[in-house]
């Protein structure tokens, strides 16, 4: 995946949304004929069909497949049937609220990962590593909406310290980003002990060593520099989990973003919306992907061609 | 340099305990996945009381140890006054039935889709691995939920909503194995005395991936268990009066401000099951398959 040209990259895109549209096409199509939950209860059968012809629901499949493909392309996306209103904006004010969870999430992941993986692979075997190690699975065997729930009762409700629902201010934030990062932050800890291990059994950190350079630069600038790779990797991947965790996240705190949205919109088969936010979603994994790519150039001068 | 020496043969079975005896966190993992598969079995007889019958008046009581507690519930009740230890005990049943019955359906999805694309390659693999590409793009918690819209909810669905997710991973961890496997000496040589595919197939290369596959199948159930708690606590999984851990942590979180333990104690359960199913996963690699990581 490292090393292609962002072009290339970004061509990449295009069968993966196709994919992805036939995926929710598909999905769509299987739940049914919409019209019965979105008619008032006291409208008639006629009323519906009319409403059902409307919308070309009683065509074979292929022709509401065509009918569906031109309208992605020509950007209609349809109606939201709970809001009334065009869904593309409904999905799209969501967007920066999920973007900063989601930002705040990777970043307390990285400020525990960071010190404390470097601090696991120094001590190696020592009782503090193994009690990081403890740690780390303990962190990716507890449900995340459930860490969430703990966080509440402690530092909300029993220590008052910030709020535990909505947002507006950064107090809001610290719960819910704390939430989302953990988790990750078990698997970054792992991961970063493991590769700067493997990297500091190198020849060239033994000849850094042997050319008298203090330990911390050689940590800092041999050893952390390499394991950063793997690392970036890793949150690549992982930044796309932690969009779909988002949904429960926003869910447990009523986070205004789009996780709370889909919730919401899968509970009143809402599908304009969903259909929307299942795209919206996947551009940004695959936009995540894209600047993980150039973040590999900065990081690795091999890939810089 | 590696100097090989002819090693004694030790039957399958004793080196494989000797192997978890020697680990202690394959031991724990072993211990606590067996008893929660016990409680699971064993629920109608070691629940101390019908989870699902109610009693307003004694809703919301304190764990046993604490003022107000009463001893005949030893982790308090809920807000409908069930027994939420009994609770507890009834939705390890659900967890592992979801969990179990969910990997082995994603695991055949995967292991079959593998197969296919590694054997075959050419257009069938890349057709393959371009969707496997797009469902990695969609978060799979995105993807369960819209899943779940077509599927419905309760016990069934939640399965298959979960393995219709979740075969990638294992999908794409068999295609590799393949690909390495077919270029073997004993595969080419297997081909030249005219062995069929099919039997190719389960003859030799299926054996030759089964470690990873198993491995692999073993760590999901962990990832499966999560996501059905997840699924169940956004209120698309298990629904009552069926009993899942998920669900009572949905309702548990109403009563936060005045009953702490109702979502504390269901989320306990779940940390446990899924840590005993890590820590098995974790040995069971190590002793099959040290490469995987």
């Amino acid at each position: 995946m490292s090393g292609r040209s962002p072009l290339k990259a970004l061509l990449q895109f295009v069968p993966v949304l196709y994919i992805v549209s036939l995926i929710v096409f598909v999905l769509v199509y299987l739940t049914g004929d919409p019209s019965a939950l979105l008619i008032p209860e006291d409208a008639s059968e006629e009323d519906r069909l009319v409403l059902v012809a409307a919308w070309g629901l009683d065509r074979p499949w292929y022709v509401q497949y065509l009918r569906y493909m031109g309208n992605i392309l020509t950007g209609d996306f349809g109606v939201s049937y709970r809001y009334g209103t065009d869904a593309l904006p409904v999905v799209l004010e969501r967007i920066p609220a999920t973007l900063t969870l989601t930002a705040g999430g990777l970043i307390v992941a990285i400020l525990i990962a960071l010190p404390t993986g470097i601090f696991a692979a120094l001590k190696r075997n020592s009782m503090p590593d193994f009690a990081i190690s403890a740690v780390t699975i303990l962190g990716k065997a507890m449900p995340n909406f459930w860490v969430g729930i703990m966080l509440i009762l402690v530092f909300g409700v029993w220590l008052r310290l910030v709020p535990v629902s909505g947002s507006g201010s950064f107090a809001h934030l610290i719960l819910p980003a704390l939430t989302l990062g953990t988790g990750f932050a078990a698997e970054l800890t792992k991961l970063i002990r493991s590769s700067l291990l493997e990297i500091m059994g190198q020849d060239y950190i033994r000849t850094a060593r042997a050319k008298g350079v203090p330990e911390i630069f050689i940590i800092l600038r041999h050893g952390l520099r390499n394991a950063l790779i793997p690392a970036l990797t890793m949150t690549s991947l992982h930044a796309i989990a932690l969009l779909g965790g988002a949904l429960v996240t926003e869910t447990v705190f009523s986070w205004p973003g789009l996780g709370q949205l889909v919730v919401q919109a899968v509970y009143t088969k809402d599908m304009a919306v969903i259909q929307i936010a299942v795209f919206v979603i996947t551009i940004m994994a695959l936009t995540i992907n894209l600047t993980t790519d150039a973040l590999y150039r900065l990081i690795d001068p091999r890939l810089r061609h | 340099m590696q100097i090989s020496l002819p090693l004694p043969r030790i039957p399958r079975l004793p080196r494989l305990l000797r192997s978890l005896l020697s680990n202690k966190a394959g031991l724990a993992g072993v211990a606590i996945v067996a008893a929660i598969a016990v409680t699971a079995l064993l629920a109608d007889h070691l629940a101390p009381l019908d989870p699902l019958r109610r009693n307003l008046s004694l809703k919301l009581l304190p764990p046993a140890w604490l003022e107000g507690g009463n001893p005949r519930h030893l982790l308090g009740t809920d807000s409908q006054g069930r027994d939420l230890l009994s609770r507890i005990i009834f939705g390890a049943r659900t967890s592992l039935t979801v969990g179990l019955a969910a990997v082995a359906l994603s695991s055949l999805i995967g292991l079959s889709l593998g197969l296919l694309a590694g054997m075959a390659g050419g257009r069938v693999d890349a057709l393959i691995m371009r969707v496997i590409d797009a469902m990695l793009a969609i978060p799979t918690m995105l993807f369960m939920l819209v899943v779940a819209l077509v599927a419905g909810t309760g016990l069934v669905p939640l399965v298959v909503v979960i393995a219709a997710t979740n075969w990638v991973g294992c999908a794409r961890i068999v295609r590799a194995d393949v690909l390495s496997v077919k270029e073997m000496d004993y595969i080419a040589a297997a081909r030249s005395i005219g062995a069929r595919p099919l039997g190719l197939i389960l003859r030799h290369i299926l054996p030759n991936i089964l470690s990873s596959f198993v491995v692999v199948s073993t760590m999901n159930v962990g990832t499966v268990i999560l996501a059905e708690s997840s699924l169940s606590f956004l209120g698309f999984g298990i629904q009552p009066p069926e009993i899942s851990w998920g669900q009572m942590l949905s309702e548990g979180r109403q009563y936060l401000a005045t009953s702490w333990w109702v979502a504390t104690f269901p989320g306990i359960a779940i940390t446990l099951t899924v840590l005993g199913v890590i820590l098995l996963g974790d040995w069971l690699r190590d002793h099959l398959d040290p490469r995987l990581d």
